[in-house]
């Protein structure tokens, strides 16, 4: 593939078209992934739910680009495919997961995108929307507490999720701490079927940002180069001691709230807006008209997309599922506290 | 020399302080200040940067403290009262108490809550929410309800890998006494029962600031001849069900005192316990005796008559001996 200098003509400067293929390479592999699961779901081979990141692959990947795998943390919430990839998980963790293996790293004991291994920097989100925030603040000041100053602790939301009251007391004290903190609110236009205008009634979500004492930028998030460009500087301002960052990427779902749900409400009105453009296209597009990468390179890239997809699912479905005989059933670390010995419990 | 239950909950924190570097404090109002109640008078001085005030956010306050336990901190959370641990409550019972079981890693964190009623205090500051969080799988729930149990129990509830809710009394912050801290070799580890009294002819099974009422209706008891068996159940979860079945063995009667409110909860739970196993070892039917099923009034008078008291267990254990 072509090799290319800093600054090329389509990029921002300081991101070179390497860290541009890099991310297009995780939104190209989440996507696949996700087409696979959903086809999976809709045949009948996953129980519970799949929840998709179409559309929002530019900026979850460009985010988790811009981390230090083994050193930052990164706590993805149900639109993260792309950036769970950037962040290093295992394709493998994916498909083991939603299909019930009993080797991936939730065992069958939780699902889907409630998955994580929180000794990599990758905690296991819950699904209470706002609840990661304030934990990743905890995991940072863990490192302060350690001497280590340099982390960045990044996490992600939807535009639902800054409704919450877990939202603003988290953004309130990593403010107050002053916590390298980066949070990227993916502002899709509608939480599950609500839209934007029955979730908040400020002008832009950024605007939320100095009221927390946050730095705030906002980003059209169909664009890879911008999403790249906004998170490079986010992180390196939160790495560098200013404090948290929030960065509202603006786009459209682009697949209902989960695979359950086919988003017949979204209207074809906001689908024809600039929002409404698939960022992995677009990126595709961008490599080909700047020559970064051929047509032949691309197609090589998707083909090996695709078989490494298939290679997991394949593993994973020869996989045993959980056997409820062979299943501990204690949920403490502390054996001795655990209650085994009577009947009523 | 004498030390109170407060000042326990305090000296435990400076050991842990003193000996456990992973150890800190949050919480609101805890570092110049002290504390609401002083459990942590002096702490943020003698330990600078360990002792950290919080917004008034509970729920931020516990991911907070959740994320740095499962990056290997030894954190404790003061909750001014009880009752707003209930804004903090998805993080603990949803976040904390599943984190262990969902990915292997371990969730040590201390959750201090203030807990039980004072006079005048009412329906917000006066709660015991022992029950809530002992319905939930993944947590531990201790109620100290002396001295020795306040030190001890805190500073192995800091050691424990789990989160664990600390149930202090604020009625026994002040008034409870003792001459001298428990030796290591005295103390009795988390999940054992205390028999505080022995007796034959009844059982009042209890925990925190009832165990004192309790000890007071045996000694009203006692002087009609009567020997009630005080047991003190200590940690709510684990439940020291075997020390319980053994008490009613012995007394063939049993009452189950709480203070907090009386659907489902605690003494509902040694009851059905006691009951399923033990049903063979009654001799009548096992009583219970809880707080009204009411809010918390803040009047005294009110509030008086709203808890159980020394003089509602006697008349309980009267009905209990009478059967």
């Amino acid at each position: 593939m072509t090799s290319a200098p800093v600054a090329l003509p389509g990029l921002p400067d300081g991101i070179t078209a390497g860290r541009f293929l890099e991310g297009f390479h995780f939104m190209l592999l989440a996507r696949t992934l996700e087409d696979k699961i959903a086809a999976l779901y809709h045949s009948g081979k996953i129980t519970g739910g799949v929840y998709l990141g179409r559309g929002q692959e530019a900026f979850s990947a460009a985010l988790a680009v811009c981390l230090r795998q083994g050193h930052d943390i990164f706590a993805p919430l149900i639109r993260d495919q792309a950036g769970r990839m950037a962040f290093g998980e295992d394709i493998l963790d994916t498909a083991r997961t939603y299909l019930g293996s009993v080797k991936g790293p939730m065992k069958g004991r939780d699902g889907n995108i409630h998955r994580g291994r929180p000794d990599k920097g990758m905690p296991a989100m819950i699904s209470h929307l706002g609840a990661m925030i304030s934990v990743v603040c905890g995991m940072l000041k863990a490192r302060q507490f350690r001497g280590i100053s340099d982390t960045v602790g990044a996490t992600c939301i939807g535009d639902g999720g800054t409704s919450t009251g877990a939202f603003h007391e988290a953004l309130n004290l990593a403010a107050v701490e002053k916590l390298p903190l980066v949070v990227a609110i993916a502002n899709n236009q509608f939480a599950y079927s609500t839209a934007t205008d029955r979730q908040y009634a400020c002008k832009d979500l950024v605007d939320r940002a100095i009221g927390y004492g946050a730095e705030g930028y906002s980003v059209d998030g169909t664009d890879l180069a911008a999403c790249l460009a906004v998170f490079d500087k986010a992180v390196t301002r939160a790495r560098t001691g200013h404090g948290p960052q929030m960065v509202v990427g603006n786009l459209l779902r682009l697949c209902g709230h989960g695979a359950h749900d086919d988003g017949s409400y979204i209207p074809e009105t906001i689908k024809s807006t600039p929002l409404g453009q698939d960022c992995l296209k677009l990126a595709r597009q961008k490599m080909i008209d700047h020559r970064w990468a051929t047509h032949s390179e691309l197609e090589a890239m998707e083909a090996a997309a695709a078989e490494a997809v298939q290679q997991a699912v394949a593993q994973a479905q020869r996989d045993p599922a959980p056997d409820p005989a062979a299943e501990t059933w204690q949920p403490l670390a502390s054996r001795w506290l655990l209650e085994t010995d009577h009947p009523t419990t | 020399m004498s030390i109170t239950y407060l000042e326990a909950i305090r000296e435990a924190q400076t050991r842990a302080l003193q000996e456990n570097p992973d150890v800190f404090i949050y919480g609101q109002d805890i570092a110049g200040f002290g504390g609401a109640f002083k459990a942590t008078k002096h702490l943020a001085r003698d330990f600078p940067g360990r002792v950290l005030d919080s917004p008034i956010s509970e729920d931020a306050m516990m991911g907070f403290a959740i994320g740095a336990a499962i990056e290997g901190m030894r954190p404790i959370v003061e909750m001014q009262f009880a009752d707003f641990s209930s804004i903090a409550f998805n993080q603990i019972i949803n976040q904390a108490a599943t984190h262990y079981w969902r990915t292997g890693i371990p969730c040590p964190l201390v959750v201090r809550l203030p807990s039980g009623g004072t006079a005048g205090s009412g329906p917000f500051h006066s709660q015991s929410m022992e029950s809530l969080y002992a319905h939930y799988p993944g947590l531990i729930v201790l109620t100290p309800a002396t001295v020795g149990d306040a030190y001890w129990m805190l500073l192995e509830a800091i050691e424990i890998n789990d989160p664990v809710i600390f149930c202090e009394h604020k009625f026994l912050y002040y008034h409870l006494k003792a001459g001298a801290l428990p030796t290591v070799e005295e103390r009795l580890p988390i999940g054992k029962a205390r028999i505080t009294r022995h007796g034959k002819h009844a059982s009042v099974v209890t925990y925190s600031a009832m165990v004192h009422e309790a000890l007071r209706a045996a000694d009203e008891l006692a002087r009609l001849g009567y020997e009630i068996e005080v047991v003190d159940l200590r940690s709510i979860k684990p439940l020291d069900t075997d020390t319980v079945l053994a008490s009613v063995a012995r007394t063939g009667r049993l009452l189950v005192v709480g203070e907090a409110f009386p659907y489902g909860g605690v003494t509902a739970e040694v009851i059905a316990r006691v009951t399923a196993e033990g049903f063979h070892l009654l001799d009548a039917p096992p009583k219970r005796l809880n707080a009204r099923d009411t809010p918390i009034p803040y009047h005294p008078n009110l509030w008086a008559a709203h808890r159980p008291t020394a003089a509602t267990i006697t008349e309980a254990l009267r009905e209990l001996l009478g059967f």
